[in-house]
């Protein structure tokens, strides 16, 4: 069965932006030593962080399909900050994964416990028999 | 394959060679490779079990091309694959000759018609990991991350598009190849994908820079006299050396002036300065080869402060006359800076703030930040990386950036 972990974050707060050298230094190592895990257990499909939501445009089509480009608004509370694409026998496996990732050390050491939002993916159809 | 290393480093050692000669011969890539691939496969199953027979390419060309012909057979009734047939009737025993310049016609041949001009950038890389690097398309779909249902697409289309372009496979028409650099440059990125990769993704990916090394090789094997190609090699080579301090303990990535020399790789960058010496007592040096240059004198310095940055400024004087960049202009000013004092850097910098290329590029208030640092304005420096690291798109480079930031902010440097 296939995951996908979804990280959101604040738009303030968790970006790191004014986390000491040793809250950072500790967080991006927790989260290397998690891909890392998961990539040996073969349970990684993929991971990917994004870029600060400062360079994120919100895109329509216009009348004639043409793309409308928005930049994200102000008031947008939280972003996607990154995922994790995993393959886990259970649900119960990919909720252990999600609460590890959650519990990444944040500016005072002590667990973010930042929502980490798991969803199925869709599969294929079912077999025909 | 099969689980026999020496069989299967062989196959792999041999397969461009198998397919250049086929292709060549029946001008024909998309069933070439098809044929290449039987014959391999045939091998693989034989060869651990009968042992490796006395001329391994003679049995693989052979091979080869006795299913080429089949595969045209029973095409028959397509009258453009009968006059294939009949030009290649005389090639159904074909003699291996072991020389030197087959060889080279081969891998020349298989480079250039990788690297069609009709086919983007992104087929031209992938069809030259799958024919000349020998790399699985699971393996290349995994480098792209992309599915590999998607990338077996990619590579038959580009295929397709080699065939419909209507050039027939002759390699060293000359009118008929695209220019070097187009070589060139997909053997650099191959190499950079390889190399930017191994610092901070997550994935396995296969090493993509030993992959370009080894094509390079091929390539310089094949035009030793072109200082291009010789540059390239030693430009990978002195970059590749470095590679082991590039990451740090917990796998964060250490920057040239702070990374531990001790681990770098001598045999590489001797072998490196050596061709690049002998490239530049050749004539006017081309754009890889100033960048290897460059590295060389990285390489063979002992620290940062013992760096020959005169020496590294001349080097990007030239380089901007060649090959005028922005990031050769950044690049420059961090040069000057280490020779004359940030005052200097920060003064180039300052013009080159209304240059739209940088205008959103991380490196421009990175190496501001750099510069601000060198001349203890600490705060105003934590700042510019803070800034730079909002910028960046590679995250073992944002997590550098915002390290930084932090280390400057605590009032260390």
């Amino acid at each position: 069965m296939k995951y996908i972990l979804l990280m959101n974050t604040m738009q303030a707060g968790t970006q790191g932006l004014d986390w000491s050298e040793q809250a950072l230094g500790d967080h991006i190592a927790y989260m290397i030593a998690l891909n890392k895990d998961l990539s040996a257990a073969g349970q990684l499909v993929d991971a990917q962080g994004l870029t600060f939501p400062d360079q994120a445009k919100i895109v329509r089509a216009g009348a004639d399909g043409r793309p409308i480009t928005d930049g994200v608004f102000p008031e947008t509370k939280e972003f996607l900050a990154g995922y994790w694409l995993i393959e886990v026998e259970r649900p119960e496996q990919a909720y252990e994964i999600a609460a590890r990732a959650s519990a990444a050390p944040g500016p005072d050491g002590e667990p973010l416990r930042m929502p980490i939002e798991v969803r199925p993916l869709m599969d294929g159809p079912s077999a025909e028999a | 394959m099969n689980a026999n290393p020496n069989v299967e480093h062989l196959l792999r050692t041999l397969a461009p060679r198998v397919l250049g000669t086929t292709a060549r011969r029946f001008r024909d890539f998309g069933l070439a490779e098809d044929a290449t691939q039987e014959a391999l496969i045939a091998a693989a199953i034989q060869w651990p079990r009968d042992g490796v027979p006395a001329s391994p390419l003679a049995w693989l060309v052979r091979a080869a091309h006795r299913r080429m012909i089949d595969i045209l057979r029973t095409q028959e009734a397509r009258s453009r694959r009968e006059a294939v047939v009949a030009v290649a009737a005389d090639a159904a025993a074909p003699e291996v000759d072991d020389e030197q310049r087959a060889r080279n016609e081969d891998i020349l041949g298989l480079l250039f018609m990788c690297i069609h001009p009709a086919l983007s950038m992104s087929s031209a890389i992938a069809l030259t990991l799958r024919a000349v690097g020998g790399l699985t398309t699971a393996e290349i779909a995994s480098v792209f991350l992309v599915p590999e249902s998607t990338m077996a697409q990619r590579i038959s289309r580009a295929k397709a598009t080699i065939r419909a372009s209507g050039v027939p496979f002759t390699p060293l028409e000359p009118s008929r190849v695209p220019p070097l650099d187009a070589v060139l440059n997909v053997l650099y990125l191959i190499f950079n994908e390889g190399y930017t990769a191994s610092t901070g993704s997550q994935l396995q990916r296969p090493d993509l820079t030993q992959e370009a090394i080894r094509i390079a090789r091929l390539l310089r094997d094949a035009l030793p006299a072109s200082p291009d190609v010789s540059g390239l090699l030693a430009l990978m080579l002195l970059t590749d050396a470095r590679r082991n301090a590039r990451t740090g303990p917990r796998g964060e990535l250490v920057p040239l002036d702070e990374q531990d020399r001790s681990r770098w790789d001598r045999g590489r960058i001797e072998e490196g300065a050596a061709l690049i010496e002998l490239s530049l007592q050749r004539g006017r040096p081309g754009f890889y080869a100033v960048l290897a240059a460059i590295a060389a004198v990285h390489d063979q310095a002992p620290s940062t402060e013992a760096t020959d940055w005169p020496q590294i400024c001349a080097l990007y004087d030239v380089l901007e006359r060649i090959a005028p960049s922005p990031t050769v202009k950044l690049n420059r000013a961090v040069a000057i800076a280490m020779v004359r004092g940030p005052e200097h850097g920060l003064a180039i910098l300052d013009a080159l703030s209304d240059d739209r290329r940088l205008a959103s590029h991380h490196r421009l208030p990175a190496v501001r930040a750099h510069f601000l640092a060198m001349r203890g304005d600490y705060p105003q420096a934590a700042e510019a990386f803070a800034h730079a690291a909002t910028l960046t798109r590679s995250t073992p480079e944002r997590d550098y950036l915002l390290l930084k930031a932090a280390r400057l902010r605590g009032g260390s440097t």
